[in-house]
This record gives structure tokens, sequence and C-alpha cells, in this order.
């Protein structure tokens, strides 16, 4: 395999994007449909090599490239993965592909813009995933949240404004945090190879203050609470598509970026402050259920409830063992189904009602019958239920959980309660009992194409549920490996 | 692959595939395919489930991984079989109640527009019951345990119109995932100290921790082992209602008829059952554990008994006498009579789905009305669902020679033998339960089959619910008889199946008492610490044959306190009904309390549900909205407003201004630097 495998993943669908935009106006959506269906299909299946090519038993960087860049800061263009990114970046390229499917019909203005904007920034996605030098990964991270802030700020919703400024900030603050980082870090070791940085020893303090200034930067992304306050305004606002990406991957950077940078390069601070990482994670854990509970929108309801996922990523990190940690990895995987699926079945909703509140739906199920078996399924899913991918990563989280410490498990495990409580009661007051009004009344069902996507990932959530080995294994070998790393005091 | 090894598998998977069928394409089938696929499915693993019934009894037992689910660190996830003699008594059961639910469902849910998706779901209960009981392992236990759940939902809440129904599948399903909350903790437990999940290596590393104690809180030792199995218990609680987490089992009866006799007597709530029963290794190295399970057991027998005389809604009546039913299933546990415990699992099965299909016998001949003060005089009209309903009350309240005879005094016996802590209490609570369950039971039976035919004047109570959810219900599944119908028996489908189950719940007790409490039938499957715990040893000295047992019952207190409660029964109902409208009238507390089902419900609601929306609600408000996004992101927002709204000023944009600012600057550096 002498292909750039990495380097297409990244590029091809940039470069798809690009010429998606080159068709301009909306005279031309046909074809800017169809360009960017190929472009993302394309941009999936060169993707695909990186699972049927990789060592499972190889727990260090493979399908390496190498290339200088800018030798006056020893800046190289070095592409790597391990298990942990793959599984990340197919899951990044196949989500593009829902995406484009999902938008179809139903984005009318700006079509090209829209497509190209999701190739794009599903390139520089992969691009975050797949850089190991600090500089290029810092481009890719910054760079990522121009397209989605154009999505959500052109194709949002009435506050959209508000949204996505909220969203820059927020985010953009504790990048640059991340930033002060790597340049301290290449003052140490005069190289942004993330490599280096493994092998770097540094005294406490400076770990102390490395952990904290990553976790600025990867918390909001996560997001972890209290720094979570932009993610619901941002689902409420953007159009389904920008959700999806912002649900299924988005976050996945955050949660990536943590077992990526933070931890291994400042492993003595990650242990000393695993305390405090817990415990805000248990907090996002049963605090967000508990606010997910009393949401009326159903999108900001689906939002909390990510974040309140996203706490068992963090909490399986923290607690330093394997089941944690692949727990926590195959719960990103998992939440990238299910959060999409969540978020297009409200698209779906939306698309007839143009209504995103509980309130105003009622009896779906009488009409649209076979949408709403899929609502149970993805509820059930993300109610953590056996058999689909939503159980296998928090049960593992809580297993692990309980080898740390009693009552993490017991704090995390309420999940099964909340979760449920918060899930299945939008459940039975948007889907069942007698047709709620007039509009309801007059819902038809899933046409082909919504079908479809939701028929994909259904298949997708119930089989990693029957059957996740190919994710662990795959993350395996990485995180023996991580976690005999972060065994060892770096300390000078 | 032996055989053998495929028919293991293909036990679970011919529900499933047929399931799958149904539940996609069932739109598309006629009705007729729905019902035949299903059928077959379930008539398929059945008869496989004889074949395997009959392997294990030639003494052959089979543990296999079927695939690897997962493996994390050291740690492999495996989805296998274990087949032993509790399974295939398990597997039988279930096939056999399945398949008779399926045939019945062909006459009851007739004229449902649901038809195929009804049978899809109750294969997929059959599929994932067998799971649950063929696992050799926790992790796919719990697999089974949750699928069950789900599958419950999904049927409790089949009529999705209906307000009751959707409330009481949500119950059902956060009730039964309270309990889910303590098993999972236990298997993280089990996980943590014994190193696997996997039955085999658990049951053989466990002796070992028997001394061991666990610090949950800090400065207090608990006993590990007391810890993992309280735990593993609270999920049996969930499942197999017990108080405190019973609440949902009444309210399941918004589910149809069928699933009621499949999920919520026959099988699914038993699950907790044979799980307790097959953790027995574990039990009995605590007990505390058992005295916790006895005891939550006799509180469940005796105290949903009660709730079972007061109840006007004939699938209500029947869903209180299976709560304490189980409840004298989880005593038997207790009493490490474990053996005792599924042979009234297994009676229980075949009386109780009995019961439930000829109360819904009764409910297709009254026309849908569910109300047992507009029913009487059933019995002309009725025949067969008559008698077979009278087998099935004998069978319940212990009729000796019957099924439920043998099975429910031997648990009684059990108890009387057991001296561990709470066996007293327990003794009496079963002994009680006994006349309560025959007072229940055949207050309903004269009311429905005999007396006056009240259906003509029912107007007095028409739908008068007693549940508040259920004032609301006035569909068409609860019409009942015009004034000038007549009751009806129903189609062959509907009794067939009657037929079917009447015949073990009179003849399965008589039979299987010997070899399944007395003989080698659980050796090495069910474990019991006979020194500890000498219950069935003991029990063995005793039994000299069914026949013996059935003549001895003649004479002991609890045939006698079954017959006083027949004997009231008819009393009150038939002879004197003043007499129990005035004991009603002078206790007024007491029957609101009940009538309140002791408050669990409004406490639940108040306290729960309203206490975690009303968290929610404040944490959300104040919390995010008031402080994180007010104070810190959007207050943030307004301090730099501020902050540079006054630097402003001093971008006046006037040259003298700027012109003014730099004369001072040099005069104040000038004299900073004249200074040094």
């Amino acid at each position: 395999m002498d292909w750039p495998i990495l380097s297409l993943s990244i590029w091809v669908p940039i470069f798809a994007g690009v010429l998606v935009l080159c068709t301009g106006g909306d005279q031309n959506a046909r074809l800017a449909r169809w360009l960017a269906l190929f472009g993302s299909i394309a941009a999936f299946l060169v993707t695909l090599p990186l699972y049927t090519h990789f060592n499972m038993m190889d727990g260090g960087f493979q399908f390496q490239e190498g290339h200088r860049w800018i030798t006056s800061f020893n800046i190289n263009y070095h592409l790597g993965v391990d298990g942990l990114a793959v599984p990340l970046i197919i899951l990044t390229s196949f989500t593009t592909v829902i995406v484009v499917i999902a938008g179809w019909e139903v984005i009318e203005k700006r079509v090209a813009q829209y497509m190209a904007a999701f190739l794009i920034m599903s390139g520089l996605m992969i691009g975050v995933f797949a850089a190991l030098d600090a500089i290029l990964y810092y481009m890719f991270w910054e760079a990522m949240l121009i397209p989605m802030f154009l999505v959500i700020g052109i194709w949002g919703g009435p506050n959209r404004v508000y949204a996505t400024i909220k969203f820059f900030l927020y985010t953009f603050i504790g990048s640059l945090l991340m930033l002060v980082a790597f340049i301290y870090l290449y003052h140490q070791s005069n190289s942004f190879e993330l490599v280096d940085y493994y092998q770097l020893p540094l005294s406490f303090k400076a770990q102390i203050l490395i952990f904290l200034a990553f976790f600025m930067a990867f918390a909001v992304k996560v997001p972890m609470w209290p720094v979570h306050t932009w993610l619901p305004d941002a689902h409420v606002e953007a159009p389904t598509g920008g959700s999806v990406v912002l649900a299924a991957i988005a976050l996945k950077l955050g949660g990536y970026s943590f077992l990526r940078f933070a931890m291994p390069i400042a492993p003595d601070a990650a242990h000393y402050l695993s305390g405090f990482m817990i415990t805000l994670s248990l907090i996002a854990v049963v605090y967000i259920a508990l606010v997910a509970l009393v949401q009326k929108d159903m999108k900001k309801l689906i939002a909390y409830s990510s974040i309140s996922h996203m706490g068992f990523v963090t909490l399986g990190f923290f607690i330093f063992n394997p089941l944690g940690m692949e727990g926590a990895i195959v719960q990103m995987i998992s939440h990238g189904f299910v959060s999409s699926a969540m978020f297009l079945s409200v698209g779906v909703l939306y698309d007839r009602m143009h209504s995103r509140q509980i309130a105003d739906y009622g009896g779906v199920v009488n009409t649209m019958p076979t949408f709403a078996a899929f609502a149970v399924l993805f509820g059930m899913a993300n109610a953590g239920l056996p058999g689909t991918s939503g159980f296998v990563g928090e049960f593992m989280v809580i297993l692990g959980a309980l080898q740390a410490n009693f009552w993490f498990a017991f704090l995390a495990s309420t999940t099964l309660i909340l979760g449920a409580a918060y899930t299945l009661w939008m459940v039975k007051r948007v889907f069942y009992g007698e047709i709620g009004n007039a509009h309801v009344a007059a819902l038809k069902d899933l046409n082909r194409r919504e079908f479809f996507i939701l028929s994909v990932l259904a298949v997708l959530v119930i089989g990693f549920g029957v059957y996740p080995h190919p994710i662990t294994e795959m993350t395996h070998a990485t995180v023996n490996n991580l976690l005999a790393h972060m065994a060892q005091s770096k300390l000078l | 692959m032996t055989d053998m090894q495929t028919i293991y598998l293909l036990i679970p998977l011919l529900p499933l595939v047929a399931a799958t069928i149904v539940g996609l394409f069932g739109r598309m089938l006629p009705r007729a395919a729905a019902h035949w696929l299903t059928i077959a499915g379930v008539a398929g693993a059945f008869a496989l489930s004889v074949v395997v019934f009959n392997d294990v009894l030639q003494g052959r037992v089979f543990n296999g991984t079927v695939y690897t689910w997962l493996t994390s660190g050291d740690t492999s996830f495996e989805v296998g079989f274990l087949i032993d003699r509790l399974t295939a008594v398990m597997m039988l059961v279930v096939t056999f109640v399945s398949l008779m639910v399926h045939v019945y469902t062909i006459g009851y849910m007739a004229e449902d527009p649901g038809y195929s998706r009804f049978f899809s779901y109750i294969s997929l209960f059959t599929f994932s019951m067998l799971m649950l009981v063929m696992s050799n392992n926790f992790m796919q236990l719990f697999f089974g345990w949750e699928a069950v759940g789900l599958v419950s939902y999904l049927l409790i809440g089949f009529w999705y119109t209906r307000p009751t129904a959707i409330y009481a599948n949500l119950k059902a399903f956060l009730v039964n995932r309270v309990g889910d909350f303590g098993f999972l903790l236990g298997i993280a437990m089990v996980l943590y100290f014994f190193g696997s999940l996997d039955y085999a290596a658990v049951f053989s590393i466990a002796p070992q921790f028997a001394d061991a104690t666990v610090s949950i809180i800090p400065n207090t030792e608990w006993s590990l082992l007391t810890v993992i199995c309280i735990l593993l218990f609270i999920g049996a609680m969930g499942k197999s209602a017990q108080v405190p987490l019973h609440v949902w089992l009444p309210d399941s009866m918004e589910g149809p008829t069928p699933i009621s006799a499949l999920i919520h007597a026959a099988t699914m709530v038993t699950a907790g059952i044979f799980m307790v029963a097959r953790m027995s290794p574990l039990f009995e190295m605590s007990t505390t554990a058992l005295s916790t399970v006895m005891v939550i057991g006799a509180i469940t027998a005796l105290f949903m008994g009660f709730l079972g005389i007061i109840q006007n809604d004939i699938k209500r009546v029947v869903a209180y006498s299976t709560l304490s039913q189980l409840g004298y299933m989880t005593v038997a546990l207790g009493a490490s009579a474990y053996s005792v415990a599924i042979f009234h699992l297994m009676t229980h099965a075949f009386f109780k789905a009995l019961l439930f299909l000829a109360a819904g016998s009764v409910i297709m001949g009254m026309h849908h009305d569910q109300d047992i003060r507009n029913m009487g005089g059933l019995r002309k009209y009725m025949k067969i669902t008559w008698i077979t309903s009278l087998i099935g009350s004998l069978a319940l309240i212990g009729t000796p020679l019957l099924s439920g005879f043998y099975s429910k005094d031997s648990i009684i016996e059990a108890v009387k033998l057991s001296h561990i802590p709470g066996s007293g209490f327990a003794y009496f609570a079963v002994l009680a339960g006994v006349f309560v369950t025959a007072f229940y039971s055949f207050r309903m039976y004269f009311l429905v089959f005999h007396g006056k035919e009240r259906w003509m004047e029912k107007t007095a109570h028409a739908h008068d619910h007693h549940d508040a959810h259920a004032d609301d219900d006035h569909d068409e599944h609860h019409h009942g008889l015009g004034p000038h119908d007549k009751p009806h028996e129903s189609p062959w489908v509907v009794t067939l199946p009657l037929i079917a189950l009447a015949i073990p719940s009179l003849v399965i007790g008589y039979i299987a008492i010997g070899p399944m409490l007395f003989g080698n039938f659980f050796d090495g499957v069910i474990f019991v610490d006979t020194e500890a715990h000498p219950v069935m040893h003991e029990l063995a000295h005793h039994f000299h044959g069914a026949g013996a047992m059935a003549l001895h019952a003649l004479t002991s207190l609890p045939f006698i306190f079954a017959l006083a409660g027949v004997v009231l029964s008819w009393f009150f109902y038939m002879k004197r009904p003043d007499i129990p409208a005035a004991i009603q009238k002078r206790c007024g507390w007491l029957y609101r309390l009940m009538e309140n089902k002791y408050g669990f419900d409004t406490f639940n609601e108040k306290v729960f549900a309203g206490g975690s929306r009303f968290l929610g609600g404040k944490l959300w408000g104040i919390g995010d909205v008031k402080w994180i996004d007010g104070y810190l992101v959007n207050g943030t927002a307004r301090l730099i407003g501020r902050i540079s709204g006054i630097i402003r000023h001093l971008q006046s944009g006037l040259i003298y201004h700027y012109a003014f600012a730099m004369i001072i600057g040099v005069f104040l550096l000038l004299s900073l630097f004249m200074k040094v």
C-alpha cells in the first residue's frame, strides 16, 4: 500500500467541496447535489482501506505520511493514525454521506454552498484525527470551525446569530490556550512533533499548566459541564445536517484530543487531576440528565442528552483502566450513530411541521407508523438498551468505573433510569396517544430518502449492539499502549 | 458444531426470525401469514425444547460460547449458552406457554388492526426470554433481562392511543430500570471481584470470597457476597415485581390479555426468581441476603394479596394474585428452597396463564367489559371457560392433588422449617396468604360465573374504574354488553389453549414433585449449603410420595385456611352481599388505603417523578440559564462591553485630546527618568 490514504481521506472531500462550490448558484442545485453525493461517497470509500489494511496488533501510528513544511519552525505535514483515530475517521466520512442525503431536497437555498461546507468540514475534521504535528493539528482544529460557523449562521434558525457567536467564542477562546501550550512545548523540545512530546519529560507544574490549557480547549468541545451551554443553543439553531455533524463528530474532537494530547503529554497531571475530571463527568451525567428531563424543545433535549452521554466518555478516560477507556471510545462511536439518528428524526418532524416543541406533537405514530418504529428504536438506543450500540459503551464504562470506586459507578448508573426517563417520556409525548392536532393528522410517513438513511443507521445501531467486537478489536492495542504509557511518570 | 449445538442455536433463532419477518413485512403479508409464521417459529422452538429436555434428562450439560461479543483488556464478554436442567425446565415452560398464547391470540386479537405487529412482538419476546434463560453469563442475562423489558414496554403500550396504556408502559419501563440499576451494579461487582462474568467461573471462584468484606461507605465493612446478592436481588425485585418495585405490574394490565398471561404472569415476571435460583451458589453464602429476600417476598405475598380482594377489574384481580404468588416464590428462594421456587414458578406459569387467558375469554364474552360486578352466571354461557377457570382457581388456592397445591404447600413447609432471621414473619405471611388467596380467587370466581346475571342492570357500575388513570378510558375496548346481548363462548382457538393449560394445571404437580424437589433433578445446578440451610434436606424427610402428601394435607392448616377462604367468599358474595358492603362502609379508611394501593403510586409520582422534574427545572433555570449563561457567559460579554464602553471615550477622534494625552505622557516619562 503506497497510496497516501490519509492525505486522500482529507483532501478528497475538500477537493469535492471546492468542486461543488464551483457549480455556483441555485440554478445548478441538482448538479451540486449529485456532485456532493458522489464526492462524499468517494470520500467515504477512500477511508475504508484504513480499516481493511489496519494492523490490529500494532498499537502505534500506522499509514504515516511525512513531509517537511515550514522548516524554520520545524513544522511538518505529518499524518498517522492508530486504533483510536481510524474508527472516528470512518465515522466522519460516513456521516458526511448521511448529511448530504439528509439535506437533499430539504435545503433549497444556496445548495452548493451548503453541501460544500459539509464536504470541506469533513476533510478538516479527518485532518484533526490524522495530524501528528501540533501546528497541523491546530490548523485543522480551528479551520473546521469556519464551515460550522457558516452552516449555523446561514442555514440556521431565527436566533442563529447569538448561537454562532456563542459557539465560536466559546470554542475559540479555549483553543487559544491550547496554542500557548503548543508554543511552550515547542520551546521545551524544539519540535512540533506529537511523538516527541510523548517522550518529553516535564516538571509537575508545567504538566498541570499544560493539562489545564488543553482542558480549556477540549472540555469546551466535548462539552463538559460547566462549559457546555453553547451546545444546546448551537443545536437548536443549526439545520439538521449541522446538528448531526456537531453531535456525531465535532464533539468527538474533544474526547479524541484528550486521549491524543492532554493525557499522554501530561500523564502525571492527568492522574493528579483525575478526581476533578471524574467529578465534572459525573456532574454531566446526572445534572445534565435531570436538565434534559425538563426540556420542552426536542433538539434541546437531545443536545442535553448528548452532553450527558459525553460525560461517560470523559469518565471512562479518567478512571485509567482498559474497560473504561475502550468503553469511552465505543461510546463515542455509538453516540455518533445514535445522536445522528435522533437529530435526523427531529429533522423529519421539523421538515413537516416546522416546530421542535414537544407540545406541538402527540400521536405521531397514528400517521407515521414506520417513522415511529424508527424513533422508538433510536430512543431505546439513546436510553442504552442492550442489543443497541448505546448500551455497549455505557456498560463498559460502568463496569470500569466500579473498579475505580463504587460510587462512580453508582452515579453513572443513574443514567439507566434518567436516560430512559427523558428519552421515553419524549417519545411518549411526541409519538404516542391520540392524534394531537390537525397538523399531526396531516403528516405523511417517511419518504424513500428518509427511510433509507434511518434504515442504514438502524442497522448500524443494532449491528454494533449485537457485535461490537470490530470496534474494540481496533482500539485494543492502542488503548493498551496508551495506558502503559500513562502509567509511567514523565516528571523531570 | 454438533447436532445438539445447532438445536440450541435454533431454539431462540426460530422465534427471532419469525418476529423479524413479520415485524418488517407485516403490512405486506396477509394476516394469516403473520400468525402461521410466528406459530411455526414458536412451535419449532417448543419441539426442540422437548428434545433438549430429554437430552438433559440423560444427564448432559452444555456450557459453551457462541461468539465473542467484545474483548477489553483481559476481559472477554461472550454470548453463550448454558443448557442444564434448570434451563431446560424454563425453556419448556416459556415455549409451551408462548405457543398457547400465540394460538389464543388468533382469536383474541382477530379484529385488531395491529394483528401482525402483535405477533411480531410476542415472538420477539419469546426470543428474548429464551436468551435470558439460556445464557451462560451475566452480560447476556442482562441483555435478555432488558430485552424482555423492551417487549413488555411495547406490549403494555400496544394500544398506543390509550393514555392509560402509554402511562403504564413508561412506568413499567422506568420502574424496571430502577431494578436494573441495582442489577447492573451487582454485575459490575461480580466482574470486579471475581474477574469474570461467566457463571461457571464466578461460581467456582466465589467461595474464596466467602469472608471477604467491602467498605462501600468509609469505615463500614460489609460482607462482599451480601452486597453483591442484594444488588442482584434489586434487579429481581424490579422484574419480578416485589415490594416496593411492584407498582408497575398492576398497571401493566393495560396491555392486551394474551401478553398479561405470557409476560406478566407466566414468564417474564418470573425471570427474577429464575435468576436468584441460578445464582444459588452466591446467595447460599449470605444468610443476610437470604433473609432480605425472604422478608421482601413475604411482604409481597401477603400485602399484595390483600389488594386482590378489593379489585373489580377481572384482570387486576389476577394481577394482584400474580404479585402475591411471586412473593411466595421469593419466600421460597429466601428459605434456600430454590427448587421449590422453580417448581412453583412452573405450576404457576400453567395455572396463572390459564386464569389470565380465561379472564380474556370472559372479557371477549362480555364484549370487553372487564368489571366483575357486571358479570355473574356466566357458567351457563361459557362452559369451557367456566370449567377451566375453576380448575385454575382450585390449582391456585392449593387444592390437594392439583399442581398449585404441591408447589405452594412445599413453600409453606419449607418456610416453616427455615430458621434464618425473618422466617417467623414469613411463615405467618404465607399461611395467612393462603386464606387471602382463596378468598379473592373465589370472590372473583363466584362473581363471574355464579349468581345473578348482572350485565342487564350494569348501568350502576359501568366504567367505574378504580385506577385514577383509567377514568378517561371510554374507547372501543371497553364498551361491554348491551342490555339485550348475551355472553357467548369464545372460538376454539381460544378455548383450546385453555384446555391445554388446564391439563398441566391439574397434574403437573403430582408428577413432578417427587423428582424435582426430592430426586436428584437439580443436582449440580442448584446449590444448597445443607449445613447452614438444611430446609430441603429436612423437607425430604417428611415427604413420602405425592399421594401421601395430598392425604396428609387434608388435616393441615393451609388446607383449612383455603377452605375457609372459599366458604367465606361464597357466604359474602353469594349469600349475603350486604356484609362486604357494610364492612367497606365501616372501615372506610382501610378501604381507602387499599384502594390507593398503600400510597406507593402517589408517593412515587410526587417524590420521585415530581422531585426529578423539580430538580431538573431548578438545575436548568438556576444552574444553566441564570448562572452559567447569565452570569458567566453573557456576563463576561456584558463586562467586556461595559469596559470597552468606558475605554471607547478615550478614542474621541479629537486631535487636541490626543495631543493632551501625549503631553501628559511625555511629562510623566520624563519625570520618571529625571528621578533616577
